[in-house]
């Protein structure tokens, strides 16, 4: 057993016991990040912000919602909507946060690409943040069930559907997955077991994962620049702190993070109350109804892309096209052979490609949302081949990069 | 600088994206419909006439129905035009209105699939053009006589036998608008111009009225059956059970909701359901108890807004004088 | 870090705080019990069949309301609730000392709990055992032959006021 002095304070007697004053300099003070970022460093807080806002207007939520198909609708659109004090703010704050936290996600990923944030003993952060991607994902899918309208029982179909895998005609695993013939009683309650224990327990685990494989590689910076950290941080600690390439990340870098943060919220309320429809379809505030499609049904708009590369092919090809689509973000690290960490502006033709593939990503979402008919459908087709050309060019194309 | 170049980026694309997958994409997935702000004077119809003859020419099917069709809704709207322009006597309308009392009742019971509405304040709710153009033809006023071989199939088809000439239906609309004029609640507007077809479960009303609270388990039972006979009875009528509207306000867009109301046929052509003929007033009350069961939140929304987005300005402001300190001797 | 250098921080952190307290308000708010909870607070018995020496129970507010027609050999009190000629005792049937449901013995002409041997008599005073005080009286309104009960009126109010009840 340790011996204990009596403390003179409480942080004192907490770190005695806790060692807290260790834990706040590996944590904050003494967790050094580099002095050369921009904002887009801060979307990284800007998401545990919103998955916090998430977690917790879901707590609401979750206090009144009822997972049974006959009660669901009016669960969340008369009893949250109307009874609960405040329990329309939840419910907008939930819904507009759902779409807000993709954006921001897809910023961040954006971001990543841009710097090659991904490289050089940075695969993991890639890879456990594109984890993190598809956890969200199946989080928000699973939510998007909950209410029980027509959008959520027309998604929950045709997403179920294709778990059919085309030609190969595993009905039987659709319905596996449903516990039904159709989304009923047992789909829609382990969907909502999924969305409020299994997805948030592993998106918590993940963000954890996230935040350690950062540690070792450190966090890159605008130049791509590899330092000596520990040189910086000696630097900064003896009071350089203007020639220190380093700022501790409590309270400098966390400065500027609220600051980024308060900029979003002024973005994020303004939605909440003013604009939520474009979170909240109008449609899914019909109730279900199973022997009626609704005339146009779509992907909320951050499925959209991934969607309209399902779309323009015939059956099986499409399902492998969608599937690839899934899982080839994961394997950038691995695609881009140059050696280079630098800024896509100093790559040649990775510059090229990074903001090919963005208008891409973007007219791909754009005709996902689009009824598939006439020059959409060709623009679609065309925007899919691109997005799989750019990927089989990308190792050749960083292969011949210059080493800067 | 460059920090508000980079941003200027970021956002440039957040905003083509979101006026691609919102706006756009909405403006192509839904048929533009002109309104026509609540005036009733068969433009619409015509038109719908129209384009109905150029498809059957096209496809050479029904091509002479289709412009017997054609020519009945011209002959028909000009007649209105015409009765309009008369000179309606209020006191010889309410001597006519006796013979519609006998149905539109306060407490009258469904007639023909559906309850007739008390027109007590009649002239506050409807347009005077559709009053007189329904009952010169109920089928034709309301843009549903393509389920009627003949008006008098119309639940109140008997109509054109008791108030024939021009004169009198000038009379009868006009006692309508001058002397059942009074002041409506948005809930009494709801039930006469919606309430006897469509229920509305979060006000607790349906196509007979409030449901009142039963003790018993047995008095609640028996009225959901009373319910259900009244339903199956607007579902014969209707063709299916006409939805709730308890959340419609939500469900569809304002500009869907106005011409809807305004002429159910403009978005979902081939329905059942009758135009109503409200004014411009009426619908704006109608809509308000839409939007007061449908949407209670919108006034606290509103009132709370600004005060949370001026909170968060506040914020950044106090996190960027916070930012400056902290990062003074760093550069 | 000198103070003057702390104060942006503080500012910061009090205005957040603010904004704190604001989210925790609406938090309280959506623990509230629902508009259609507190609408359904009141039940109406319609007093004018009830039989003497007979126990009615009534539920309100999801607990047990007793209501007792005295007969006349019963002692009369002051928290009585009369409608014309006729007394009745009118209470929430949760025993005082740990809430349990106490079973009238009309024999005995009194309340026995059953959980910790508690006992009550026809006016709903502790006559032996733990309960600490009388069985408490809800909140009720006299409308002719009926009690609105969760509605308080002149009666109940008397009552309280001289303390009877809780």
């Amino acid at each position: 057993m340790a011996h204990f002095e009596k403390a003179n304070s409480i942080n004192e007697w907490m770190d005695q016991r806790l060692a807290v004053n260790t834990l706040k300099k590996v944590m904050q003070t003494e967790y050094w990040i580099p002095k050369n970022i921009n904002f887009l460093w801060a979307m990284g807080m800007v998401l545990a912000a919103t998955f916090g806002i998430l977690l917790v207007s879901g707590i609401f939520l979750l206090m009144y919602y009822k997972p049974d198909v006959n009660m669901a609708f009016d669960s969340v659109n008369y009893t949250i909507m109307t009874e609960v004090g405040y329990g329309w703010l939840w419910r907008h704050i939930h819904g507009v946060a759902a779409s807000l936290v993709f954006l921001v996600i897809y910023i961040h990923m954006f971001t990543g690409i841009y710097y090659g944030s991904y490289k050089k003993g940075r695969e993991l952060i890639w890879l456990s943040g594109m984890l993190l991607f598809v956890t969200f994902s199946a989080e928000a899918f699973s939510g998007y069930m909950l209410p029980w309208g027509q959008m959520s029982y027309w998604a929950g179909m045709v997403i179920t559907n294709l778990f059919s895998a085309g030609s190969l005609e595993l009905y039987g695993l659709v319905e596996w997955i449903r516990g039904d013939y159709v989304p009923g009683d047992a789909f829609l309650t382990r969907f909502f077991m999924l969305h409020v224990l299994l997805l948030p327990l592993a998106i918590i685990g993940l963000i954890v994962l996230h935040f350690g494989t950062l540690r070792i590689p450190h966090v890159n910076n605008q130049d791509g620049e590899e330092f000596d950290f520990a040189e910086a941080a000696k630097l900064y600690k003896e009071g350089k702190v203007k020639e220190s390439k380093v700022i501790p990340f409590s309270p400098v870098f966390l400065s500027k993070d609220v600051f980024v943060l308060g900029v979003y919220f002024i973005l994020f309320f303004y939605l909440v109350f003013f604009h939520f429809e474009f979170a909240m379809d109008p449609v899914n505030f019909d109730p279900a109804d199973g022997l009626k499609t609704p005339p146009h049904i779509y992907p909320e708009w951050y499925f959209l892309w991934s969607y309209e590369i399902l779309r323009p092919f015939p059956k099986d090809p499409g399902l492998v096209a969608f599937g690839i689509a899934q899982v080839i973000f994961l394997m950038l690290p691995f695609l881009d052979r140059s050696p280079n960490v630098a800024p896509a502006s100093r790559r040649g033709l990775f510059n090229v490609w990074f903001w090919i593939m963005l208008l891409d990503m973007l007219v791909l979402t754009v005709m996902g949302k689009l009824p598939p008919q006439g020059i959409w459908n060709t623009i679609g087709l065309v925007a899919a081949l691109v997005f799989f050309a750019l990927w089989i060019a990308l190792p050749i194309i960083t292969k011949s990069e210059k080493k800067l | 600088m460059k920090e508000l170049k980079i941003f200027s980026v970021v956002a440039i694309f957040t905003l083509i994206l979101y006026w691609g997958v919102e706006p756009f994409a909405h403006s192509q997935m839904h048929k533009h419909v002109e309104g026509h702000n609540f005036t009733y004077d068969g433009t619409a119809d015509i038109e719908e006439a129209e384009a109905k003859v150029a498809v059957a020419k096209e496809t050479k099917t029904k091509v002479a129905e289709a412009e017997a069709t054609l020519a009945a809704k011209k002959t028909f709207w000009a007649d209105v035009k015409r009765i309009s322009k008369l000179n309606g006597n209020a006191a010889n309308g309410e001597g006519l209105f006796a013979m519609c009392a006998g149905c539109h009742m306060e407490g009258a019971v469904n007639m023909g699939g559906v309850t007739p509405p008390s027109l007590e304040k009649a002239g506050a709710l409807y347009d005077k053009n559709y009053l007189i153009a329904l009952v010169k033809n109920p089928a034709m006023a309301s843009n549903v006589d393509h389920k009627y071989a003949d008006t008098m199939m119309h639940p109140m088809g008997s109509v054109t036998t008791m108030v024939v000439d021009d004169q009198s239906i000038a009379d009868v609309v006009a006692f309508l608008m001058e002397k059942k004029k009074g002041e409506m609640t948005s809930k009494e507007a709801f039930k006469d111009a919606c309430g006897r077809c469509h229920a509305m479960r979060y006000a607790k009303t349906t196509q007979i009225g409030d449901t009142p609270v039963f003790k018993e388990k047995k008095d609640a039972l028996a009225h959901e059956i009373k319910v259900l006979d009244e339903q199956a009875l607007v579902k014969g009528y209707m063709g299916k059970l006409p939805p709730d509207l308890s959340m419609m306000i939500r469900a569809r867009s304002a500009e869907y909701m106005e011409t809807f109301v305004e002429n159910p046929q403009s978005q979902l052509p081939g329905t059942s359901m009758p135009r109503t003929g409200l004014s411009h007033e009426g619908y704006e009350k109608v809509k308000q108890y839409l939007t007061e069961i449908g949407d209670p939140s919108k006034p606290a929304r509103e009132a709370i807004g600004p005060w949370v987005v001026l909170f968060f300005v506040v914020f950044s402001v106090l996190a960027l004088l916070w930012k400056k300190e902290k990062w003074r001797d760093h550069h | 870090m000198s103070s003057r250098r702390d104060f942006m921080g503080k500012a910061l952190g009090g205005f957040a705080a603010l904004g704190g307290i604001a989210a925790l308000y609406a938090m309280k708010r959506s623990w509230d019990p629902l508009p259609s909870v507190k609408a359904a607070g009141f039940t109406t018995v319609d007093l004018s069949a009830a039989e003497p020496n007979v126990l009615n129970v009534e539920k309100w507010r999801g607990k047990p309301i007793f209501i007792l027609k005295k007969t006349p050999d019963m002692k009369p009190d002051d928290r009585d609730v009369v409608v014309g000629s006729d007394r009745f005792h009118v209470s929430i049937g949760l025993c005082t000392h740990l809430g349990c449901i106490p079973a009238y013995q009309a024999d005995n002409k009194k309340f026995k709990c059953a959980c910790h041997g508690g006992e009550f008599d026809t006016s709903g005073h502790q006559i032996f055992g733990p309960p600490p005080s009388p069985l408490e009286v809800p909140p009720f309104k006299i409308d002719g032959t009926k009690i609105v009960l969760g509605e308080a009126g002149p009666e109940y109010t008397k009552m309280k006021d001289a303390g009877l009840t809780v």
